[in-house]
């Protein structure tokens, strides 16, 4: 190989380089990991694997020189991009090293450019499997800094939306994990029921994906006619769905096999580590956000938080699908006990007035433009909300200055900060286990690099 | 006075410069910024027992806190026993940011940080793995500090439209 080629390949580990010498430090873990692997064309990489394999061939497993292999990000069970800078010794992970970042979109930066209603539009893109959790969190700290009250109706509408996301967003995990250990039934079962919840996702806010349905002091719009009925059936007709899905899965062999017993961790780490959601109370954690600090109403309703035991890919499976059943039950209860009232809160300096009386008054005429062209203006301050999303602890940070836009808006998202897990699960594990392990988890990328 | 602020104050003594409260039940701490490990380390263990780290962020205050800082940096601690949310602020200083990594108190504090060294350009010390995490390696400048222009990158085959 000639000198040039060799410039090519160790570009971005002169690049680390260049930065950390400008920065005027030393390279830190993760830079130097990247820059070793770029270093090497693929040819080199196997050359020196055998080598190794060569001089070690009497040593005991364990004491070889890993055979470090890229694992994405342009790979389909990475859930998105994700590259792993995987080390192993055979068929055994030694270790392996996240590198994130591939869909980063700076949301948090174009919020600060946008006024404060502009802004949910981005925030429902981040983690695109449960938009409304996104907004939820980002609204309630905008509606905490204006102190702004949302109505009862409003806020039931917000918990029923809620949870058909968890379904859907749970949904989209068990089929593609299934289709990651090579169980294809279940990803057709898990779409059908997806797709109607879609459907009724369109019905009520327009989109089937990226819904911006809740506002600031509420939700867009009321039901509209004949969704009750839609939802209804969805709901009644779910258990006997979630029932097909566990009769697929929950005593299957393979199944079983391959997830029971992989990638558990002792509760203490995941809660050092920040995990929260399912993959935290499969471990036995019983933290859930809608019991330990109830918000948006949750406390009116009858729903238990279900718990693990081992922690494993086994258990999350199992407590997602319990989730699931508990959604159901959420929603009955909201379609049966929904309040009267308005959607959305009438305090005309931040809500938009009605469409009809635009045409009579012309008092709504200036709110509305003003609305529109200006935005509302927050009072100074900062406030961190969060909601339980499918994933865990969805919160969202919004500093305020007195502006109608933003000073900062800083998403919490529980993928991001349950990616962490990954390396201390993945140490030693077999690497087909990593698969496993990256799918129980059910981190979106979209939200880890935001 | 919140409890939270007597505790700390109890414990360490001057550690707290400030105290915030509200919105609603927000409550915010001000801590100076050499004492945040050690703050952070009691807030951690009996009887404030905030298990758990939600977030580290912050936010580009060009105008600073009058005092030299201009980067404030916001701690989430969360209680998974009483279900209380604390949050603590340092600031840090404009020309060369730098605060006490809380890695060793919480590991979740890990891949935070890095987000904020990579975005604001605030370094912390003791940090394992202080390198970028969402923004090339190579990458100049840091893209949320309040100065950093937004559209100013190069949009990559524009040209061929």
């Amino acid at each position: 190989m000639s000198s040039e080629q060799a410039d090519v390949f160790a570009l971005e580990a002169r690049e680390a380089r260049e930065a950390a010498r400008r920065e005027g430090r030393e390279l830190a873990e993760t830079e130097r990991i990247v820059a070793q692997v770029e270093a090497s064309t693929p040819q080199e990489a196997i050359a020196r694997t055998r080598a190794n394999e060569e001089l070690s061939s009497e040593m005991a497993p364990g004491s070889r020189a890993p055979m470090i292999i890229n694992l994405g990000p342009q790979h389909p069970s990475t859930h998105g991009v994700l590259r792993l800078i995987t080390e192993l010794d055979g068929e055994t992970v030694r270790d392996i090293h996240p590198v994130i970042g591939y869909l980063h979109t700076g949301i948090e930066k174009q919020c600060e450019n946008k006024t404060y209603w502009q802004g949910i539009t981005l925030v429902t893109r981040m983690d695109y499997l449960s938009p409304f959790f996104n907004i939820h969190a980002y609204t309630q700290s905008v509606e905490k800094l204006l102190d702004l009250e949302v109505p009862a109706r409003a806020q039931w509408l917000r918990v029923m939306i809620s949870e058909l996301n968890r379904i859907t967003s749970h949904l989209v995990w068990l089929g593609t994990s299934g289709l990651e250990l090579g169980a294809i039934s279940i990803f057709f079962y898990a779409y059908r029921e997806r797709d109607r919840a879609l459907d009724l996702f369109e019905m009520i806010s327009g989109e089937r994906m990226n819904n911006r349905f809740f506002q600031v002091g509420g939700c867009a719009d009321d039901m509209p006619p004949g969704f009750e009925t839609l939802l209804r059936e969805f709901v009644t007709e779910m258990p006997s769905r979630i029932d097909e899905y566990e009769g697929l899965l929950s005593q299957n062999p393979i199944w079983l096999e391959r997830t029971r017993g992989v990638g558990s961790l002792p509760a203490d780490q995941l809660i050092d580590l920040g995990i929260t959601g399912p993959a935290l109370r499969a471990a036995g954690v019983d933290l859930d956000l809608r019991k330990a600090r109830p918000y948006s109403g949750y406390e009116h309703f009858d729903f238990s938080v279900p718990v693990g035991t081992n922690g494993d890919a086994y258990d999350r499976y199992l407590i997602r699908l319990r989730e699931m059943r508990e959604s159901v039950r959420i929603i009955e209860q909201c379609l049966d006990g929904m309040p009267e009232g308005p959607h959305i809160s009438d305090n005309r300096k931040v809500v938009l007035p009605p469409r009809g009386e635009l045409a009579g008054s012309m008092e709504a005429l200036i709110h509305h433009f003003k609305l529109v062209t200006e935005g509302f203006s927050v009072p100074a301050g900062e406030a961190y909300c969060a909601v339980e999303s499918p994933r865990g602890e969805m919160g969202c940070y919004v500093v305020a200055d007195g502006g109608p836009k933003p000073v900062r808006v800083h998403m919490r998202d529980p993928s991001f900060v349950n990616l962490q897990g990954l390396r201390p699960m993945a140490k030693n594990a077999y690497l087909a286990d990593l698969i496993v392990m990256i799918g129980s988890m059910d981190n979106v990328m979209g939200g880890v690099d935001r | 006075m919140s409890e939270y602020r007597n505790l700390i104050e109890a414990a360490c003594p001057g550690a707290v410069v400030e105290e915030f409260e509200g919105p609603g039940d927000e409550v915010t701490i001000e801590i100076a910024a050499e004492r945040i490990r050690e703050v952070c380390r009691f807030l951690k263990a009996e009887p404030a027992a905030f298990r758990q780290l939600s977030d580290v962020t912050c936010v580009d205050v060009l105008d600073g806190n009058g005092r030299g800082g201009r980067f404030r940096l916001a701690y989430q601690l969360f209680s998974m026993d009483s279900g209380d949310r604390l949050r603590l602020r340092v600031w840090a200083d404009a020309d060369q940011p730098e605060v006490d990594s809380v890695t060793q108190v919480w590991g979740t504090a890990n891949w935070h940080e890095r987000e904020v060294y990579d975005m604001f350009g605030v370094r912390f010390a003791d940090h394992p793995d202080l390198s970028r995490i969402l923004m090339p390696f190579d990458w100049e400048g840091h893209p949320l500090r309040r100065d950093y222009p937004i559209g100013g990158e190069e949009v990559k085959f524009s040209d061929a439209v």
